[in-house]
């Protein structure tokens, strides 16, 4: 967004553009989006990853609903067919790190301390830290936190929100921010289903329609490999599609555009 | 949780128009914020002394203008208020909409203080 040619005024703030001046002072009207410092350390990080052909994927979820054990499998899946890497998010420990490198795969830990999410500084500063000579896809664990990570942007391109079969269906309902942010939603644990009554994936899916979100919804269990080859190959299609944007010069921000980005992609 | 983030970033913008227009210091600060911002209005409230402290805006005023959820329907075109965790069309009931309003994070308008800033004891 810019200040000098208006394109930040939307049909939804621009009757706000004009205030009574008060005595003594002047009232300035800035219209600028609170996280712009953050957003552009986003865009850049972008930059950075379509100058490389990269596809990068922000994988968020409440804790313990097997993001790192997902990447396991999918890691271990696509060994030999792309070179993936891995930004881990946590509060604190290296142990998903270390579980990703088991696999003989590049990865980074962000040990935030105390922060309950990922933010596009943090992800630039690990992105200097690593080598992405040759790598097609990059998938960043965010903090498992279903509120924060979904208000800021990373850089990603896509991002993929777990849903684990032992938390409620109504999640989507719960946490409407973080799933309408979504590209795609995966329902995770699914073996363990069978011993769950509670739990209906087509509850969990109306849930995310009524928050007007058409992101496909993908059924899987990591650990006993049931539903990966319909992930694989929707990530295969999110890669080819990347590569495509690449080398038309454009690119992709997830799901979520506010009102002024989406005015100013028309103009773009 | 994050909200600290968000004041501190406000903080800096907020200096930043104060740089930008010469002036002494911010008197009044006017956010928007929706409810799809996924920031709590009243959380930033809080935190936004803490970030502001010894800063040029110390004792400004922190206004909310809070903004409604609308969305325009695709299927139908009418648009409509909507909750937080429904936002599909009022009047047909598609979930094929998109939000006019309602995600808004955004820094409207600064108070600042433009008369000449007292020169420092020497």
């Amino acid at each position: 967004m810019c200040d000098t040619c208006g394109c930040n005024l939307t049909p939804g703030n621009k009757h706000l553009a004009f205030k009574p001046v008060a005595q003594g002072t002047t009232a300035v009207s800035v219209l600028k989006g609170l996280l712009q410092k953050n957003d552009d350390q986003a865009a850049h990080n972008r930059e950075h990853f379509d100058k490389r052909g990269i596809l990068a994927i922000n994988l968020m979820s409440s804790p313990g609903s097997g993001k790192t054990a997902l990447l396991e499998a999918t890691l271990t899946a696509l060994k030999g067919e792309f070179t993936c890497a891995v930004i881990e998010g946590d509060l604190e420990t290296e142990n998903d790190a270390e579980r990703i490198r088991a696999i003989g795969v590049t990865a980074h830990q962000i040990v935030t301390g105390t922060a309950c999410h990922l933010d596009a500084h943090l992800v630039h500063d690990a992105l200097h830290q690593m080598s992405l000579d040759g790598v097609d896809i990059l998938f960043i664990e965010n903090v498992g936190n279903l509120v924060c990570p979904a208000s800021f942007d990373l850089g990603q391109h896509l991002n993929v929100t777990l849903l684990s079969v032992t938390e409620g269906d109504d999640k989507p309902a719960k946490y409407p921010v973080m799933f309408r942010a979504a590209d795609a939603m995966l329902l995770t644990k699914t073996d363990l289903l069978a011993v769950l009554d509670d739990f209906d994936p087509d509850k969990a899916e109306a849930h995310l329609r009524n928050l007007a979100n058409p992101a496909p919804v993908m059924r899987l269990s990591a650990r006993k490999d049931l539903g990966m080859d319909v992930w694989l190959t929707w990530l295969r299609e999110q890669l080819g599609a990347q590569r495509a944007r690449v080398a038309i010069g454009q690119s992709r921000r997830p799901a979520i555009q506010s009102d002024g980005m989406k005015y100013h992609s028309v103009t773009a | 949780m994050h909200e600290l983030a968000v004041a501190q970033a406000l903080v800096e913008q907020v200096d930043a128009v104060i740089d930008q227009h010469q002036a002494s210091s911010a008197t009044s600060i006017r956010v928007r914020i929706g409810p799809l911002a996924g920031v709590v209005p009243e959380l930033l409230a809080t935190a936004f002394p803490l970030a502001a402290a010894g800063s040029r805006m110390e004792r400004a005023q922190l206004e909310f203008a809070r903004a409604p959820i609308r969305v325009r329907c695709q299927t139908c075109g009418e648009e409509t208020e909507a909750a937080m965790n429904r936002l599909i069309c009022g009047a047909c009931g598609d979930w094929h909409t998109q939000i006019v309003s309602g995600d808004e994070l955004l820094l409207e308008s600064v108070e600042l203080e433009t008369s000449p800033a007292l020169a420092p004891n020497s």
